[in-house]
């Protein structure tokens, strides 16, 4: 276990170093203490890109498996049951009402409207026949589609369509020092879950298990829905939608190491931060020295995983 | 002891529990029987405190259900609803240690640790404990959430339907080992039963319902009787003896049954 655990440790920091090298610049990092330019490339742009990179992708897994465990279903993450939409809602409200806005009220903004929009997921999923597991997947790609649907209609009307474009579809290249540290309380909320661990393993076995164990199910449920928008909503605004990551990052974990989440929430961290690294950087060499967005990685290799997943689910899913 | 004052619950306009005032005496298997619909799991669920009341009173060792914290209600009422499906991928040793949640909210001491190894014990669950419930039987994952209820370590165990899922031989086997905890812990355990034989065999105390009431309680001797049973089933059913316990036997023959509604009792050496 131990030794999994330094392996998966070190995959990650030789995937941050490489994130670090790989870029249109032609640097080296062994020169960055004798050279400025390459320090200032490193400081201003590779390292702020890397640790958005390795936030985001904890961050998003992280929340993927609150909402998995919230709504009791594998088969759902932040992206499939209207949370980044309603996020994009909120951005685009506070964009179109006070396009004046300071980043943090169109973050505030967009928490809330991410809150409310998985609140709404929630109250439709539970009027769902609880037997029909593939019902609130659909319920929540529905969801999903009608709030992209709105977010685009309203965005065209007010001749923003070219904002929802980059909220929608995720990627990092726009990232430097100073426009990505708003992730850094992504990160911060998703270490927050990782507090009440327990509670949200137990929240999972049942809304009659957990009360029986004394657990308020509604204090716990609003935990996980205020971690779950506000790391949504920060991805959103800082780097868009990245698609499939909450949902394929903690299916994967919990095939292997089950949902006792206090042991298995730091790897699902670790490995959403390695698989988007990956695919940041797969994007980053595949039309160097141009760039393929990590959303469009990430749409072809998470549908890929999903996939195998779908098929290779095990009796009791 | 459990006491319940002067319950009504509705759902809609529709009465589901009518007018029910019970005492459960503690350090027993109370058994609650009677046919679908009778309203046992509503009173259990009500007890539980897994739905609201609408009316009259419930406590719990002088514990007021309605004005209870629920943690710290948790550390006198275990329950375990009806598992249809485990959707959470737990080791069983995981999921029993949960059990002990209520009392260490997180930071588990030695003693935690050591009533969760009893727990897996007294259920048989030893050589799954590493495994997770995905990979059992229905049987065993019973058994693994009972374990947890009894590590939770509480004076009321509260199950609903534990036998369902089960075949002859582990219903059996489930209600001897939970009619063995009560007499070795003084635990008391409060189960709705379906099968009115496992009641009859191993309950100390039996609490009937129809129509969401009360028809009878008492000592399971003096509630499982001919008349009261076949009224409470609406289907004749005879009573034997074995084992020093009531034995109730169904009929399954169709003249048996015409005969019986008449008031012709077959004899008794042909039917056993």
């Amino acid at each position: 276990m131990r030794f999994a655990a330094g392996l998966g440790l070190a995959a990650l920091l030789a995937l941050m170093l490489v994130s670090l090298g790989v870029g249109a610049a032609e640097i080296s990092v062994r020169q960055a203490r004798s050279d400025a330019w390459t320090m200032l490339v490193l400081m201003e742009s590779r390292l702020p890109r890397t640790l958005a990179v390795a936030l985001a992708g904890a961050a998003l897994a992280v929340s993927g498996t609150l909402i998995q465990s919230l709504v009791r279903n594998r088969f759902v993450g932040p992206d499939t049951t209207g949370t980044s939409e309603s996020a994009a809602l909120g951005l685009l409200a506070v964009t179109i009402l006070a396009p004046a806005s300071p980043i943090w009220v169109k973050m505030v903004a967009a928490s809330f409207a991410a809150m409310a929009g998985t609140a709404l997921f929630i109250v439709v999923i539970r009027r769902l026949p609880r037997r029909e597991v593939m019902l609130v997947p659909i319920a929540g790609l529905v969801l999903s589609g009608v709030l992209g649907s709105i977010v685009t209609w309203i965005a065209w009307q007010a001749d923003l369509l070219q904002y929802v474009g980059v909220w929608m579809s995720g990627e990092f290249s726009g990232v430097t020092a100073g426009r990505y540290e708003l992730l850094w309380v992504a990160g911060l909320a998703a270490g927050l879950a990782w507090v009440g661990a327990d509670r949200f393993a137990i929240l999972s076995l049942g809304d009659g298990v957990a009360t029986g164990l004394g657990l308020s199910t509604a204090s716990v449920m609003r935990f996980g829905l205020v971690v779950v928008a506000v790391v949504s909503a920060l991805v959103v605004t800082t780097v868009g939608m990245v698609p499939f990551l909450g949902l394929v990052v903690p299916n994967i974990v919990a095939r292997v190491m089950g949902d006792n989440l206090r042991a298995s929430l730091p790897v699902v961290a670790a490995s959403g931060a390695g698989l988007l690294l990956a695919c940041d950087i797969i994007g980053r060499l595949l039309i160097a020295p141009y760039e393929m967005p990590v959303s469009v990685i990430l749409g072809v290799l998470g549908a890929l995983i999903f996939l195998v997943l779908l098929y290779r689910r095990p009796a009791h899913a | 002891m459990i006491e319940i004052h002067d319950l009504h619950y509705r759902v809609g306009a529709a009465p589901i529990l009518s007018d029910i005032s019970l005492s459960l005496p503690e350090g027993s298997l109370t058994a609650l029987i009677g046919p679908n619909g009778a309203g046992k799991s509503t009173l259990l669920r009500l007890m539980a405190r897994l739905e609201p009341l609408q009316s009259g009173r419930i406590t719990v060792e002088g514990l007021d259900l309605a004005t209870t914290p629920t943690d710290a209600m948790a550390r006198t009422l275990a329950i375990m609803g009806q598992q249809n499906s485990v959707a959470s991928r737990l080791r069983v040793r995981e999921l029993v240690g949960f059990g002990r949640w209520p009392h260490h909210q997180g930071r588990p001491r030695a003693a935690d640790r050591e009533a969760v190894e009893a727990a897996i014990d007294a259920f048989g669950l030893q050589p799954f404990a590493g495994r997770f419930l995905d990979e059992l039987s229905g049987g065993q994952v019973q058994r693994a959430f009972l374990a947890m209820t009894f590590a939770q370590d509480t004076a009321w165990m509260l199950l609903d339907e534990p036998l369902n899922n089960l075949d002859v031989a582990h219903a059996r086997a489930l209600m001897a080992r939970l009619a063995q905890l009560v007499q070795d812990t003084g635990r008391s355990v409060v189960a709705v039963v379906h099968e009115v034989n496992y009641a009859a065999a191993w309950a100390d105390h039996v609490v009937a319902m129809k129509h969401g009431r009360i028809v009878a309680q008492g000592a399971a001797e003096a509630v499982l009787t001919e008349d009261l049973l076949s009224d409470l089933y609406d289907t004749p059913v005879e009573v034997s003896r074995h084992d020093g316990r009531p034995l109730v036997l169904h009929h399954h023959s169709h003249s048996r049954i015409a005969d019986l509604s008449r008031g012709r009792l077959p004899d008794r050496a042909r039917l056993s």
